[in-house]
């Protein structure tokens, strides 16, 4: 029997309640798509005499990130998925010990991670902010809804993303017809009055604007995004974080198969597969998949096979999706889904590419900042 | 006059000939239905309603019956194509998505897509006499002209096991390109193909030594290679010719069986999934999934000749003499 070796290595970060009660407030997404990725992995293995052992390694929000990698990689793992945010996340690849590992990171979408931050060990499963905005981007152009207003937070995600809105507009030859930005302070999840005042407080923020089409809206942190739907000034769609949302995955999506995968994390979790269960789900199955093709577990071989032309992992996004070698971010179709159902799949029909359509969406290689150091 | 009586008799015999109709069957994934048609006309006999998402579709050898698997329904609804109707079913079959029967007509074969395993059940009981455990997602379904070997595939897994039909335990595991959809055993038993969704490719096994003999590749210009992916596989009659079904292609590649080279690839309706040949062996039927219609490819000219519409998000095809 062969043995796989991954260390799934995270954080329990202070992470905002979700603004919708009809949300759970979770704490373990991703591990639990891990998990299910693992029993995946050993259901599959064995046949063919190959199992893998993942380990759960998850600190408190203020846990010593660096002291804990050191252990890890002193008891020899250099497979690792990382659940860490960006700080974090490049403190521990930049670790001696971790320059020849894998570390898949599942959890960021930053673009600066994948630009000038990029790094040789650190392959990105998630879409990046550039690539959420290109797909609702390609979706407004398809659809001739052309001016936008632009609503965003001011918390540092927030600004990424809106770098990235800003960007796409650009791209697609849409216009940012009005740009604002909202802060609100009041955290309670639940109250027994506000929706008078929400009802107030989003009209006000919405009108006086010029002719718009659409509200963009970026809100990371579920402050005010969901308000804005049906409460706008003007009756307008709204897209962007909330509303329309540009993800990996998404409760709605039942195509390629992805209902299967739904059915067995539910069955394993009693609860819905977020997007980073999913994105945790994947990392174990490109492990999985990168032994099962290659037989080796030493992370030379497999890190070989994942950078090849041969690798083209299926993951329930109808075509196979494989690293773009200038940034080592993943190539991927994007799920387009409205608050109760899927709206469409991005690359839309019609953005081409010369190599592959998925990479009409994020920075091509013409355009990274990327480079690594060898 | 005796000259115009002889061409009418001529016309009379040569068209009873070729107006022998088959009636053929496809599965409506969406709408909980199989469509009957005639092969000739290709009008709507009757609309069968069966359980919930049916997709896997099977004849049996003596044409009495046809299997219908209801994914969401657990079970399999078994249709008397006397009557045209669901004659009965068999229960306790969890989440059929694909079935096979073998060529004795004895027993069913069902791929349990959620709970990797395969149900197998004899057919005049109805009774399930055994399950395989396989690898996760389990789809293609394949038994040996012998009848000693089932083959199995697991999109998940990218396996195409191969079972010993008497004891059900897996003798020997493949390891084919990404997401295998249809397993088929060529006429002789010589070769299992096995098709590769993502991977894009069919792999053909010696079934001897259950090694890779070819993994055949479709190049087709104009067409981006992330769309070509291989889901059903039907053998002409005389088994010259092999008819892939390419999905996202929109096409059927023909590929010679001897050289195991694609010939050319014929234009039907979106998002093909599974075909039958007419039991003359002159045509056949493409289910294809996006456009809610089934194209007839004349098999002489490989053209298509019609498409006609059928239910939404047809699937799988059966034909009848």
């Amino acid at each position: 029997m062969k043995h796989l070796r991954v260390v799934y290595l995270g954080k329990r970060y202070d992470e905002p309640p979700p603004l919708s009660l009809l949300d759970r407030s979770l704490k373990d997404k991703g591990i639990v798509g891990a998990r299910v990725g693992a029993a995946d992995n050993n259901l599959n293995g064995k046949f063919v005499g190959q199992e893998t052992d993942l380990t759960e390694d998850i600190l408190p929000a203020d846990g010593d990130i660096l002291a804990e990698a050191k252990k890890v990689f002193a008891a020899g793992n250099q497979l690792i998925v990382a659940d860490l945010e960006a700080k974090d996340l490049l403190a521990v690849a930049d670790l001696p010990e971790a320059k020849d590992a894998i570390i898949l990171d599942i959890r960021t979408s930053d673009d600066e991670l994948r630009q000038e931050e990029c790094r040789a060990n650190v392959f990105h499963l998630a879409p990046s902010y550039a690539m959420r905005a290109d797909a609702l981007g390609q979706f407004l152009l398809y659809k001739r809804w052309q001016r936008w207003f632009l609503i965003h937070g001011t918390q540092p995600a927030d600004l990424e993303y809106t770098a990235a809105v800003k960007r796409a507009a650009a791209r697609f030859g849409s216009r940012i017809v009005a740009e604002r930005t909202y802060t609100y302070n009041a955290r309670a999840r639940t109250t027994d009055t506000g929706h008078q005042q929400t009802e107030q407080q989003m009209a006000l923020l919405t009108q006086s604007v010029p002719d718009y089409d659409v509200i963009f809206v970026v809100d990371m942190d579920e402050v005010f995004g969901e308000y804005l739907l049906f409460n706008s000034f003007d009756p307008r769609p709204v897209v962007g974080t909330q509303g329309l949302i540009a993800v990996a995955w998404h409760r709605s999506f039942e195509e390629y198969a992805g209902q299967e995968m739904q059915n067995r994390f539910e069955r394993f979790a009693h609860r819905v597969m977020t997007e980073r269960d999913y994105e945790g789900w994947l990392a174990l199955h490109i492990f999985g998949e990168a032994m099962l093709r290659t037989g080796a577990t030493d992370v030379a071989t497999l890190r070989q096979y994942v950078l090849s032309d041969e690798f083209n992992i299926a993951a329930y996004k109808g075509v196979g999706l494989s690293f773009r070698k200038w940034d080592l971010q993943l190539r991927q179709p994007i799920l387009l889904a409205g608050p109760r159902a899927l709206i469409s799949i991005a690359p839309i029909e019609g953005f081409l590419h010369p190599k592959y359509l998925t990479d009409s969406l994020g920075y091509d290689e013409p355009e990274t900042k990327c480079r690594f150091a060898h | 006059m005796r000259g115009v009586l002889s061409i009418a008799f001529f016309a009379a015999l040569l068209s009873s000939q070729s107006t022998h109709a088959a009636t053929l069957f496809v599965t409506n994934e969406r709408d909980n239905t199989v469509t009957v048609l005639d092969s000739l006309t290709l009008n709507i006999k009757k609309i069968i309603p069966v359980g919930a998402r049916p997709r896997g579709i099977v004849i049996t050898p003596d044409h009495t019956e046809i299997f219908v698997c209801a994914g969401d329904d657990d079970k399999l609804d078994v249709i008397d194509t006397k009557t045209l109707t669901v004659s009965r079913s068999i229960p306790g079959v969890p989440d059929p998505e694909l079935v096979a029967i073998d060529p004795a007509g004895l027993r069913i074969y069902a791929a349990n897509e959620e709970d990797s395993q395969i149900t197998v059940i004899d057919r005049a009981s109805g009774k399930i006499v055994g399950t395989v455990a396989v690898g996760a997602e389990p789809e293609g379904l394949a038994i040996s002209p012998d009848l000693t070997t089932v083959v199995g595939t697991s999109e998940l897994a990218a396996m195409a096991h191969f079972i010993d039909a008497k004891t059900l335990t897996i003798e020997t595991n493949v390891l084919v390109d990404q997401r295998p959809r249809e397993a088929q055993f060529t006429q002789d038993g010589k070769q299992v193909w096995v098709s590769a969704e993502v991977g894009g490719t069919v792999s053909v096994i010696d079934a001897q030594t259950r090694k890779i003999i070819k993994k055949i590749g479709f190049d087709i210009p104009g067409v981006r290679a992330e769309l070509i992916q291989p889901v059903g596989i039907v053998f002409s009659l005389d088994g010259k010719q092999a008819y892939v079904a390419l999905s996202h292609a929109n096409r059927i590649a023909v590929v010679d069986t001897h050289t195991l080279v694609p010939i050319t690839y014929v234009l039907v309706g979106e998002r093909p999934w599974h075909m039958a040949i007419d039991p003359n062996g002159t045509k056949l039927y493409v289910a294809n999934g996006n456009t809610n219609d089934l194209t007839v490819i004349d098999l002489r000219s490989l053209r298509p000749e019609r498409s006609v519409p059928v239910g939404h998000l047809p699937w799988g095809v059966a034909a009848m003499p």
